[in-house]
């Protein structure tokens, strides 16, 4: 996710040259407090987590010798916090601590632009303490591209009271805090608290630090994993999700776990922002809870949009299947009915679902999401623009509490279960098309010719084939998938389309299969 | 009338020979307003879809005279740069359609255009569409598409998605009324144009009677135009719906900008904050035109 834990980001801090107390992490109770006798007692033993508060919580903790050190290291580390495990602790010195301070940039949209913020006093609640009148808090706009200036810093350091000598020193970290919020363009950086030491000197006693996720990928040195804001630390599905999508920029594909609970949890696959949000709202207006929150939209491929399938089905624990966007998409909808169509015969679904694709080539996708889903033993309904989310919720309501999940049942699938005994297979985008060309010798109605969106396929010797050049006519596929469901449908069922996503199948495996 | 675009806007196109580029071309020139020219560095002198391409705006503007708009359909993060390119050519409206441009290029930008008195809309936007007169991006997808979704009206549309940008038009139209222009204003946190900008636009302009806005979690948006209300700054009806209401804190979902921070934000502060100044919220999108409707009933019966 795209911030940064406590060490990671005073590291960067360092790198600019901005004050922090010396420190190591460690992963152990050993390495603690080893690290303790590197630094010199008296140390602060602190949990590496993505939480506010840690000190009320018991994750910091102060230590005069190696003992203690075991002690707290063995009490903190594996603890799960906001439901992450802790699986470092930072070892630093102790400060003597004169007073604290806060001391912040972030973006803000009003302006628009950089804020720099600075108080008179740390800790957590500064800005309430602010609207209480217990705390000066001083903010001031600065330029995105030349930075804080100097004299800036210095008048928000005035306007909470500093003087002397302290006055340069905290102008001066400002000014560099600016520095490291532009150069590695973060969303926000806050220090809390910004330590004034006895000797007064200033450090970056605690950092949080998040970075624009569209920007990530210029910034090697941050170590993001997954450069998206979650409110949690990244599930598993997660992590193989993001992964994905980093290697497959046709459109958007966007998926996240959410923690509401609730005794009707609903596999949700929404379609654009703001459409998912309003379709999101109307499930759960019918006292469903959404069990995920799942965006394929920006005109993805149909390959794209079956994976999106594949990891709503996964979570398990549904007791229906719900898909809607805004109602009125620009992208052609067909792809994301031919994606699902492959995704559920494949897994295969065993909840009521209904799918709401209305936009640009609604009548072709909910044709294909009835012809190919209706001998399933659970209920699909296909619905387009003139159906309102709320009417879908409405009948999906009506389904469930008629049709709960069924028990695993066979389920043809649209791609060709055996191998092939006389293979024809091409690599396309994400993906293999196979095509068992001894089944293609004895059918007459090559559905798949007349499907190819992109007309890469003909007949050559009695079978389909790529057409000359072949590997320009493989790159042209779109994966639509339109004639993998054609063969399925008119044809002999020769073709398979394997679409892997990465870690996808040992999750499953880990987890005990399906 | 209408904003931002109409039936004389002279438009060029960034990007004109990519794949987006090409699509949305041939949607603007079959659906209007007038495109006079591409940009692809690299591809100067070739022509696409009859027009010419140059390697710069510059170069566009210089042969085939001043333009009222560019809209940009190259990668995210060459996207804040094109939009420079189009402002120092002297072009004072930018439409940047791609998604995940960086927000720091998109501050940077802010102030670039604010020092070339010019104004961009996006990033991540579908772009605004004037029903029959012509649209600059993307909105509708295909010709026939925006001609069945959208008709002419009275009725200002801003919203923060693409795709309820255009529900929230076709949804009107099936109740009987038209819209005067449809704004995406784009999702990311930073947008050149927010709803507070278009409102201030469709306040000026004499054909639109009611704005419906389609607002979300997080930025400030939602809340600076109930400050505006207040203020008297806006003054004509305003309906909207606010979506996210079961959005969890410091989650992003999937727009850049729809994320509640620091308690900042949310659903509920956004719907007091417009309640309060006057404005008409649905709680069920599915209100919004029979809202909409008995809104204009009562302007039009004093």
């Amino acid at each position: 996710m795209a911030k940064l834990l406590e060490h990671k980001a005073k590291e960067i801090l360092a790198r600019f040259g901005i004050p922090v107390p010396r420190g190591e992490i460690a992963a152990d109770a050993d390495e603690a407090a080893a690290a303790a006798e590197r630094i010199g007692f008296p140390v602060v033993l602190k949990a590496q987590a993505f939480v506010t508060g840690r000190a009320g919580k018991g994750l910091i903790h102060f230590c005069d010798s190696s003992a203690e050190v075991r002690d707290a290291a063995s009490d903190v580390l594996g603890r799960t916090v906001g439901g992450f495990p802790v699986e470092t602790i930072l070892i630093e010195e102790k400060l003597r601590i004169a007073s604290e301070l806060f001391a912040a940039c972030m973006v803000t949209d009003e302006i628009p632009g950089p804020l720099a913020l600075l108080a008179d006093r740390g800790g957590s609640g500064v800005e309430q303490m602010a609207r209480d009148g217990k705390a000066t808090l001083a903010s001031r706009p600065f330029d995105a591209t030349t930075g804080l200036k100097l004299y800036e810093a210095r008048s928000l350091a005035v306007e909470c009271g500093i003087t002397g000598k302290q006055l340069s020193a905290v102008s001066g970290f400002l000014v560099r805090l600016a520095k490291v919020f532009l150069t590695e363009e973060a969303r926000s950086l806050e220090v809390n608290p910004l330590v004034m030491t006895e000797g007064g000197k200033v450090f970056a006693a605690d950092c949080h630090f998040s970075v624009d996720d569209y920007a990530a990928g210029r910034h090697p040195e941050l170590g993001i994993e997954i450069a998206r804001e979650i409110g949690h630390p990244p599930t598993e599905l997660e992590k193989i999700a993001a992964a994905y999508e980093a290697t497959d920029h046709r459109g958007t594909f966007y998926f996240l776990e959410l923690s509401a609970e609730g005794d009707r949890p609903v596999g949700f696959h929404g379609a654009g922002g703001g459409g998912s949000m309003m379709s999101m709202d109307a499930l759960v207006r019918h006292g469903f809870t959404a069990k995920n929150f799942c965006d394929t939209s920006g005109n993805p491929s149909a390959a794209k949009v079956y994976r999106a399938s594949k990891h709503i089905l996964a979570q398990g624990g549904i007791v229906g299947y719900f898909a809607s966007g805004s109602g009125v998409a620009s992208q052609e909808q067909f792809h994301s009915a031919r994606g699902m169509v492959k995704a559920f015969r494949e897994w295969p679904l065993n909840v009521p679902a209904v799918i709401r694709l209305g936009g640009n080539k609604e009548e072709l996708a909910i044709e294909i999401l009835g012809k190919f889903l209706s001998d399933l033993p659970v209920p699909v309904e296909a619905y387009g623009k003139d159906d309102s989310a709320a009417f879908c919720a409405e009948r999906l309501d009506a389904l469930v509490k008629e049709h709960p999940p069924v028990e695993p049942y066979d389920c043809i699938p649209t791609a060709r279960t055996e191998v092939a005994k006389d293979e024809y297979a091409f690599d396309v985008r994400t993906g293999t098309i196979s095509i068992d060309h001894a089944i293609c010798r004895n059918c007459e109605s090559r559905p798949c010719i007349e499907s190819c969106h992109a007309e890469i396929l003909e007949i050559a010797n009695s079978a389909p084939r790529l057409k000359e050049p072949a590997e320009e006519s493989a790159h042209r596929c779109t994966e639509c998938l339109a004639c993998e469901l054609a063969c399925y449908g008119a044809g002999m069922r020769s073709i398979a389309i394997n679409l892997p996503i990465p870690g996808f199948d040992e999750y499953l495996a880990k987890r005990g299969g399906q | 009338m209408s904003i931002l675009v109409n039936e004389n806007t002279r438009v060029i196109v960034q990007g004109i020979t990519g794949r987006e580029g090409q699509v949305r071309t041939r949607l603007m020139q079959g659906y209007g307003p007038s495109v006079a020219a591409g940009v692809t560095p690299g591809r100067g002198g070739e022509e696409t879809l009859g027009l010419p391409v140059f390697d710069t705006v510059a170069g566009a503007v210089n042969q085939v005279g001043a333009v009222d708009a560019s809209v940009v359909f190259v990668p995210a993060t060459l996207a804040a740069d094109a939009a420079m390119e189009a402002m120092d050519a002297g072009v004072k409206f930018v439409v940047i359609v791609p998604d995940r441009v960086p927000l720091h290029d998109v501050m940077k930008l802010c102030k670039f255009a604010e020092e070339h008195n010019a104004r961009f809309l996006g990033p991540n936007t579908l772009g605004c569409l004037s029903p029959g007169k012509g649209v600059l991006g993307m909105m509708g997808g295909s010709p026939e598409a925006a001609r069945d979704f959208f008709a002419p009206g009275r009725v200002g549309v801003t919203s923060r998605s693409g795709g309820i940008t255009s529900s929230i038009a076709y949804y009107l139209k099936k109740a009987g009324i038209g819209t005067s222009t449809i704004v995406h204003v784009g999702g990311d946190s930073i947008v050149g144009l927010p709803h507070p900008e278009i409102l201030r636009l469709f306040e000026e302009d004499a054909e639109t009677d009611a704005v419906v806005m389609f607002g979300e979690i997080g930025t400030t948006q939602e809340e600076r135009v109930a400050e505006m209300i207040r203020r008297g700054d806006f003054t004509k009806p305003l309906v909207a719906y606010i979506g996210g209401k079961q959005a969890e804190e410091g989650t992003r979902f999937s727009h850049a900008g729809a994320i509640v921070e620091g308690g900042r934000g949310d659903y509920q502060s956004k719907v007091s904050a417009l309640g309060d100044a006057g404005a008409v919220i649905v709680e069920r999108f599915e209100d919004l035109p029979s809202e909409t409707a008995r809104v204009l009933a009562e302007l039009n019966g004093k």
